[in-house]
C-alpha cells in the first residue's frame, strides 16, 4: 500500500516520516519515531494509556489516523520533563505520592493530568476524578493518582506565585 | 486492530469535500472526530476506500448564538459545546448533556455533527436535538436542504442523509424564557452509552420529551409532551413507555430497560420542572 509523507511537531521537535494512511498515531509515535512513552493498552478508545496532547487537547492516539495529525503540535509524557531533563512537576509528584503501581497507565495519566491542570489550575478532588475518568488504572491505584495530581496543582501554583 | 487501507483526503472547503464524495459515491465516508468511525474501521465493520476529513473546513466550527436561535457547525466538538459561555447561557441543556457523553478525551475530539449524523441509537445528541426541535442543514451536489431532527432517523445507522451529502449545521430554536430543562442519563460506567437517557423541556404550558437508546432510533413522543404540558407527569411517562421499543442486550433485559426508562424520565421531569421559572 502506498505510503504518504507526514510531518508534525512532537515534544518541540519537527518530525516527519512515511506511513500508510491507515496507520494509527500511536503506532506512528512508537514504531516510526521510537517514542514509546504513550502505551497501547486496549486499543479500543477505552483505557487512555495512549493519551497524548494534540494542539492543547488530550486525545487517545489509538483513535487518530496519522494523517489527521499532519501539521499538529503533539506532546507525549517524554515532553513533560524539565528543560534540564529532570522529572517535571507532575512526574515528580507521581513518584513522590506513589501514583503508580505497575506503571502501565502512568504516561496517559500524566499527560491527561497536564492538560487538566492547564485548564483548571485549582481542581477539587471531584474535578480530578471526573477529569481523569477517561484513563483506567487496572491496579486500581486511583487514590494515589488523585493525590499526586492534587499535589501537582499545589506545587505548580506555588511555583507560579514565586515567579511573579 | 489495523483497519483496511484507504485513501485520506483533507479538503479545505465544503465544495471540495462534496466533489470528493460525488466522485467516490458510497466508497467514501466523511470523517469528523472519528471516534465512532475509526473503532468501526478497526473492527473492519466499516471499510471505506476514501476518508474525507472535515477538520480543515473552518466554517463548520462556529457556534452562533442569535436572538431566537442557535446555529452550531457540524465540526464543533463536545468539549467546545461545554466551554462556550454564550451557548451555556442560551441552551444550558446542551452543556448538561455533553458532559455525560463518553469521557474527557473523547469529548475533545467527538463532534456534534458526527454524533447526530452517524445514526447510532446510543448517541445522546439525536434525542436531545429531537427534544429541542432542531433542524439539520445538509449540503449536497444538488444544493442545500433542511431536515427536521424528528424526521431524520429511519433505523439504526440509517438516516435521511444521502451518501453524497454532508450535514453541515444544526439550527436550534431557543425555548421561550423560563423553560425548564434537564438531560438525565443512566449508564453502567463513564464512557458507556446510555441504558436509558431522557431530554426534557417544560414550561409556559409547553413541553417536549425525547429518549435515547430505547429503540433503533431516538424516540420523541408528541403524546408524552402533551401530557407533560398539561402537568400530567405520570401520563407523560406512560405515553413514553408505550412509545419506546427496547431490546435485550448486555445493558439488560427489556423489562429492566423499561424500568430504568421510567426512573430516568421521572428524574428529568422533576429537575426540569424545578428549573422552570
Amino acid at each position: 500500500m502506498a505510503k504518504t509523507h507526514v510531518k508534525m511537531t512532537v515534544n518541540g521537535q519537527e518530525v516527519e516520516g512515511l506511513a500508510e494512511s491507515r496507520t494509527l498515531l500511536i503506532h506512528f509515535l512508537r514504531e516510526n519515531l521510537n517514542i514509546t512513552g504513550p502505551h497501547i493498552g486496549c486499543e479500543t478508545t477505552h483505557c487512555g494509556a495512549c493519551t497524548v496532547d494534540i494542539d492543547g487537547k488530550s486525545v487517545k492516539s489509538c483513535t487518530v489516523f496519522v494523517g489527521q495529525a499532519e501539521g499538529a503540535n503533539i506532546t507525549t509524557v517524554e515532553g513533560l520533563v524539565n528543560a534540564d531533563g529532570t522529572l517535571g512537576v507532575i512526574q515528580e509528584m507521581f513518584r513522590e505520592h506513589h501514583g503508580l503501581q505497575c506503571g502501565f497507565c502512568t504516561p496517559g495519566m500524566i499527560t491527561r493530568a497536564h492538560r487538566l491542570l492547564q485548564e483548571n489550575p485549582n481542581p477539587t478532588e471531584e474535578d480530578v476524578r471526573f477529569g481523569i475518568s477517561g484513563n483506567l488504572c487496572r491496579c486500581t491505584g486511583y487514590q494515589n493518582i488523585v493525590k499526586a495530581i492534587l499535589a501537582s496543582a499545589d506545587l505548580l501554583n506555588a511555583q507560579k506565585e514565586a515567579a511573579e | 486492530m489495523i483497519p483496511a487501507g484507504f485513501e485520506y483526503h483533507r479538503p479545505a472547503d465544503i465544495a471540495s469535500a462534496l466533489s470528493i464524495l460525488k466522485e467516490h459515491g458510497d466508497e467514501a465516508r466523511v470523517l469528523a472526530g472519528g471516534h465512532s468511525l475509526i473503532p468501526m474501521m478497526k473492527l473492519r465493520m466499516a471499510e471505506p476506500a476514501h476518508l474525507v476529513d472535515l477538520q480543515s473546513i473552518g466554517e463548520l466550527k462556529h457556534i452562533e448564538v442569535g436572538g431566537d436561535s442557535v446555529t452550531i457547525g457540524a465540526m464543533v466538538t463536545q468539549n467546545e459545546l461545554i466551554i462556550h459561555e454564550g451557548l451555556k447561557a442560551a441552551l444550558p441543556i446542551i452543556r448538561e448533556a455533553s458532559l455525560q457523553i463518553a469521557d474527557p478525551q473523547v469529548r475533545y475530539v467527538g463532534t456534534v455533527g458526527g454524533n447526530v449524523a452517524n445514526g447510532d441509537p446510543g448517541n445522546d445528541m439525536p434525542g436531545l436535538m429531537q427534544c429541542l426541535g432542531a433542524i439539520y442543514e445538509l449540503e449536497g451536489p444538488s444544493g442545500n436542504r433542511a431536515v427536521d431532527a424528528r424526521d431524520f432517523y429511519e433505523a439504526a445507522y440509517f438516516t435521511a442523509r444521502e451518501d453524497e451529502e454532508i450535514l453541515t449545521r444544526i439550527r436550534i430554536p431557543l425555548p421561550s424564557a423560563g423553560t425548564g430543562y434537564a438531560y438525565e442519563k443512566q449508564k453502567r460506567k463513564i464512557g458507556d452509552y446510555a441504558t436509558a437517557a431522557a431530554a426534557v423541556l417544560v414550561g409556559g404550558g409547553r413541553a417536549s420529551v425525547a429518549m435515547t437508546n430505547l429503540a433503533d432510533t431516538p424516540i420523541w413522543s408528541e403524546e408524552a409532551g402533551t401530557a407533560l404540558a398539561a402537568g400530567d407527569t405520570d401520563g407523560c411517562i406512560a405515553a413514553m413507555l408505550e412509545a419506546i421499543d427496547p431490546v435485550a442486550d448486555n445493558r439488560g433485559p427489556v423489562d429492566f430497560k423499561k424500568h430504568v426508562a421510567g426512573v430516568v424520565l421521572r428524574r428529568a421531569i422533576d429537575r426540569a420542572i424545578e428549573r422552570a421559572g
